[in-house]
């Protein structure tokens, strides 16, 4: 899960972190009235949306009054950067900066570990930095069974600025961004830029964190930031219903037991030549209820031309997947063409339920995939 | 033969009361899988299907029963702290099914495993199976039988449609392992195809991955520098976005080194014969025996 940069500054300035104040707007008055109230000579307006390259997009601004702030906000709410519409800014003062540094920590797929990167050069995108200056990035793993010590942040502190002053502050910092990323159920927690003002305090000008969903069931304080709002509506629904779905821009909607299996029938729907309209994985235990909602979100999206199921039973049951095909068509029209491949547990069961409709089923994934690519071209079933 | 699991396994199953533990449990029972105790907290002394003593802790049902392979059936939540006990219990083999495992829980279990050279299957993964002798976890026994074909995969129900049609086609297999579609994950493909090649029964090996991380880029090191045998694989994700979670934790592209295209270029490089599709399988596999 995602969330705001005004949340994880929220949830750093809790671990102790130096965090300027700001101000979260979400209309252009209250960005006015926010700006009014921090009383500094220059604010930036930022969009808090679940996407990368707010800047580029024109989503942070530098305002000097509070009509600017105003003008500035009422452009950026309602923008759609990546596709997500802007429906909150946050505004912060402009911050002077002597110096700007990136600090972050990650869950390391190669070490099984917590691995922490820090680098002189923050500001900018760090995987910019990692492909043209890898030698600018300093890196540490961390037992995650002892957490950071105190020795290893001093030692990336040390990388990162030379007066002993600002070293202990980052030190400080990166222990208290630890503490943060483990309370938060993280993936990642970064600050870029970490910055050095005129004064020599050292500050986190913007921060990010990234929440693993699988720790969101034990964390409900944090599960509470989600934004709904800030999501795709279609996709907020399936994870209601227990469902992974993602949007994608073809028309053969796809519906899928199994999270390899479906981005398999994905792929094959390509290799015959057509596109498919999203990935949708119904889960293990099928129950028919989430199979009609299923449909109800794939028949939602416009572009879908053809509808594919595609069922291998192990603990999913092909007969509930039968039966909630019936049920959907029974609850709403389902205005598109139906190619169902179902083979594996209950497989008797769920044929003899979909003949008694009227309905076939397949067992070769490949010609059901093929018979669907045909139908969403306008082709008549083989 | 096979790997990690057979005749000699002496299965305990933790959570066997539960909802997925006692249904999986009767498959593997029926399966003919050897299972010696199963464990759920507050249920020492009973039995379950009046066969399979039932104990509250790993220790015991260890001390009792001889058990040297675990399966985890419990809730999530609970996971890291099932697979901490089987090891504290001294069982040098866990497989866990359970799904959606914090993965900041994988990187304490991690370094306390390795420390006691403890091998862990899963999480989020479907279990081990060798056809005919012994099947750990939720793979369906049906789709698989006996024969030289050596399986590894991160996917689940993929795995199945990859297996039955080798099996379809009277291509059999030694073990099919299902590592698991999460970030961080016990065994690893490398662990697998190592024990592949050192397997006299296996002649062929099916490496199936997908999108995220860069584990099939280093099996396909491996295969290039230490495999004899041949291998045949297969990436899913060639049309999966970049930056968005397919499903599996794991499963996402973060920068080019996870993409598809990628992966598939580094099986080409080492020589690893690539499957368009899954129905490629066959006809790819069967020259190479």
């Amino acid at each position: 899960m995602n969330i705001h940069e005004y949340q994880a500054r929220e949830l750093l300035a809790r671990a102790g972190i130096a965090v300027p104040p700001g101000i979260v707007a979400t209309t252009a008055a209250e960005a006015k009235r926010a700006m009014e109230r921090l009383g500094v000579p220059k604010v930036v307006v930022k969009a808090q949306v679940h996407a990368g390259g707010r800047g580029k997009a024109g989503g942070v601004k530098l305002a000097a009054t509070p009509e600017q702030a105003e003008r500035f906000a009422s452009q950026i709410l309602g923008m759609k950067i990546k596709g997500l519409t802007v429906t909150k800014v946050l505004v912060v003062p402009a911050t002077d900066i002597a110096s700007e540094a990136y600090v972050g920590v990650i869950v390391d797929r190669v070490t099984h570990s917590p691995v922490f990167m820090v680098s002189p050069a923050g500001g900018i995108d760090i995987e910019e930095v990692a492909a043209k200056t890898p030698e600018k990035i300093f890196k540490t793993t961390v037992d995650a069974r002892y957490g950071l010590l105190p020795h290893q942040a001093m030692a990336l502190a040390f990388r990162l600025y030379r007066d002993l002053g600002q070293v202990r502050q980052a030190a400080d910092i990166l222990q208290k961004l630890y503490r943060a990323f483990v309370d938060a159920g993280a993936s990642l927690a970064e600050i870029n830029p970490l910055v050095v003002t005129p004064k020599g305090e050292v500050v986190a000008l913007d921060a990010k964190i990234a929440v693993d969903d699988n720790e969101l069931e034990r964390r409900p304080a944090i599960e509470a930031l989600r934004d709904v709002a800030a999501e795709n509506p279609m996709e907020v629904q399936a994870r209601e219903a227990n469902l992974t779905y993602i949007k994608l821009d073809g028309n053969v909607g796809c519906c899928v037991n199994g999270a390899g299996l479906a981005m398999a029938t994905m792929d094959l729907v390509k290799y015959y030549g057509g596109d498919p309209a999203n990935f949708l994985d119904i889960g293990g235990s099928s129950n028919p209820e989430k199979v009609v909602t299923a449909l109800k979100i794939i028949t939602a999206d416009a572009n879908v031309k053809a509808i594919l199921f595609n069922i291998f039973g192990g603990i999913t049951r092909c007969d509930d997947v039968a039966n909630g095909i019936v049920a959907a068509t029974k609850q709403f029209k389902v205005d598109r063409p139906l190619v169902i491949r179902l083979t594996g547990t209950n497989e008797a069961e769920a044929v003899k339920i979909l003949e008694g409709v009227g309905m076939r089923a397949l067992t070769d994934m490949d010609a059901a995939v093929e018979q669907a690519v045909k139908l969403a071209k306008g082709g008549a079933a083989a | 033969m096979s790997i990690f699991v057979d005749k000699s396994t002496r299965l305990l199953v933790q959570g066997i009361t539960g909802r997925d533990g006692s249904f999986h449990t009767r498959q593997m029972i029926a399966y003919g899988t050897p299972v010696v105790a199963g464990v759920t907290p507050g249920k020492g002394g009973q039995k379950f299907e009046e066969r399979v003593p039932i104990f509250d802790t790993v220790a015991e049902a260890v001390a009792a029963t001889g058990a040297n392979t675990s399966v985890i059936y419990v809730p999530a939540r609970f996971a890291a702290d099932a697979v901490f006990e089987a090891a504290d219990a001294g069982v040098k083999l866990v497989v866990c099914i359970s799904e959606g495992v914090p993965v900041l829980d994988m990187t304490r279990v991690w370094p306390f495993l390795a420390e006691r050279g403890v091998r862990l299957i899963g999480p989020n993964c479907p279990g081990i199976i060798s056809p005919g002798a012994a099947k750990v976890g939720i793979i369906p026994g049906n789709i698989c039988a006996s024969g030289p074909v050596g399986v590894v995969s991160r996917s689940g129900t993929l795995t199945y449609e990859v297996v039955f049609q080798l099996t379809r086609a009277g291509l059999g297999q030694t073990t099919c392992v299902g590592i698991g579609g999460d970030p961080i994950i016990g065994t690893n493909f490398i662990d697998c195809l190592d024990a592949f090649e050192a397997d006299p029964a296996t002649r062929a090996v099916v490496m199936i991955g997908e999108i995220g991380g860069t584990d099939e880029q280093s099996a396909a090191e491996f295969v290039k520098q230490k495999m004899k045998k041949p291998v045949v694989g297969f990436i899913a994700g060639q049309t999966a976005p970049p930056g968005r979670r397919m499903g599996h934790a794991g499963a996402i592209i973060s920068g080019s080194s996870g993409t598809a295209t990628e992966k598939i270029a580094a099986f080409e490089r080492a020589g690893i014969a690539v499957m368009k599709r899954p129905a490629d399988v066959v006809s790819l596999v069967k020259p190479k025996l």
